[in-house]
């Protein structure tokens, strides 16, 4: 496509054209599925407690994001007096934006990536680690005590999961020799006895896939580690004082990242656009859809959990994420790079 | 023949424009419901409305209050840890290239790191009551 665009209208100018166009094409989507998915999620836990969930606006209700959207956008936009308008404001920008930003440089099938480039792990860490201060801004300047409080928890939890994700990380670099994530879908290539894709199928790495799921509920905050949007202990948490559309797009970027992080379940540990066996005919099915498939099942995994575990208290989500998941995420980077020093590098 | 360079910034432009484009629409959507607000009649603020939120009462105290010093603990704690992280990814992905040597040094880090680990553990910083 960008050869096409530069033929038509120049070299630097067809490319910009092309760019955007693809960028267009990763972030209206993106919205689009975070809309459906805000339904899937609200059908699925109605469901589980057996009730019909939205069905009122459109067929069986999956008009219902769309016309909240609406509601959303036409209501009072509320700005508190004593809060710091400039950071109020600023603050849902920068979760939205990060939220978004993250998917550049996922990659959805062989050559499918935005931005193919050599760190792209590192580049998602950093990113995620900059949604930490969307809310920790936006409890700042609520100027409110719930919010405040909030945006503590947060700030905490994140970074403490943050930290087991990074070993889980390390013990997925180590087996693929490389950052770029579209050469770590590659390595997954017939991985187990030869015939199956993905890491998450070999059992010294199995654990961490583990690992690496638990640590995605409690990074994006879901249930059970809603612990900075318990609504009986701190009413609405961080997003207490907004309103209209800039509270709407909390929702948006907390959906966002919860598909990001399944999109980064099934890329790391269960073969991104792979599919599951290394089997000839398997690949005439489109990379992206087997993404697709991945990514949804995830994301019904993540609706269930939160369908069914009742949430964690504050001191339990700490033991789990320093005492439990920290010492065994650094103690399997020791097995896997002992592993793979003795079988691979011959040591 | 030109080396393939190790950092192939052209890559990287992409991602500028698509910070471009994310910034703009966060930003739209922040903006264009305040416009809409002001055309439809729905602004309609009073001291009562931006109050900040309290359960029914004003505020008793101000909100920037004291927090709990855990908190900060666990940031201290999460530099530790996160720049070690940091420490591995250059190795994790050179572990072919550096040989025994270099996995042992690492080990020996580790172990370092894991006696601090305890450490903190046993001074009950990783509690949380």
């Amino acid at each position: 496509m960008t050869e096409w665009f530069q033929s038509l209208i120049g070299h630097g100018l067809g490319w910009f054209v092309a760019t955007l166009i693809l960028i267009l094409m990763i972030s209206l989507p993106l919205m689009l599925a975070v809309a459906m998915v805000i339904y899937g999620d609200r059908k699925i836990w109605a469901a589980m407690a057996l009730r019909r969930g939205p069905n009122v606006v459109g067929p069986f209700g999956v008009l219902q994001s769309f016309a909240d959207g609406l509601k959303v956008f036409l209501q009072e936009v509320i700005i508190p007096s004593a809060a710091n308008k400039g950071l109020f404001l600023i603050a849902p920008i920068i979760t939205f934006t990060v939220a978004q930003l993250a998917w550049a440089v996922i990659p959805f099938g062989k050559h499918m990536v935005l931005a193919n480039i050599n760190v792209g792990l590192l580049y998602i860490l950093a990113i995620s680690s900059i949604g930490v201060y969307g809310i920790i801004i936006a409890g700042w300047a609520s100027n409110s005590k719930y919010p405040f409080y909030s945006a503590m928890r947060a700030a905490a939890q994140m970074v403490s999961y943050e930290v087991s994700i990074g070993f889980v990380l390390v013990t997925v670099v180590l087996w693929s020799g490389t950052f770029n994530l579209s050469g770590i879908v590659e390595a997954q290539r017939a991985h187990v006895f030869g015939i199956i894709n993905g890491f998450g199928f070999n059992p010294l790495l199995f654990p961490m896939a583990v690992v690496f799921l638990i640590s995605a509920m409690a990074e994006t905050g879901r249930a059970p580690f809603d612990l900075t949007e318990a609504e009986s202990e701190l009413v609405a948490g961080y997003q207490t004082e907004y309103s209209s559309m800039v509270f709407a797009l909390y929702w948006l970027g907390e959906y966002a990242n919860v598909l990001l992080m399944c999109a980064l379940n099934a890329v790391l540990f269960w073969g991104g656009w792979l599919p599951p066996i290394d089997w000839a005919p398997l690949y005439h099915i489109p990379g992206i859809v087997w993404l697709f498939i991945k990514v949804l099942a995830f994301f019904f995994v993540f609706s269930w959990v939160k369908a069914t575990v009742p949430r964690y208290r504050y001191d339990q989500l700490m033991r789990l994420g320093w005492k439990i998941f920290l010492p065994l995420s650094l103690f399997w980077v020791f097995l896997v790079s002992g592993y793979l020093m003795i079988t691979r590098y011959g040591v | 023949m030109r080396e393939k360079p190790l950092v192939d910034l052209s890559q990287y432009l992409p991602i500028l424009l698509f910070l471009g484009v994310a910034l703009a629409i966060s930003g739209a959507f922040v903006v264009l419901p305040m416009i809409v607000n002001r055309l439809t009649g729905t602004a309609k603020p009073n001291p009562d409305k931006l109050a900040e939120y309290e359960c029914g009462f004003p505020a008793f105290e101000d909100s920037r209050a004291q927090f709990d010093v855990r908190f900060y603990l666990v940031a201290i704690l999460f530099i530790v840890f996160d720049l070690e992280a940091a420490f591995l990814y250059p190795w994790a992905v050179s572990l072919g290239g550096i040989g025994l040597t270099g996995w042992a040094s690492m080990m020996l880090f580790l172990v370092e790191l894991g006696i601090g680990f305890a450490y903190a553990w046993k001074k009950g910083a990783l509690d949380w009551e």
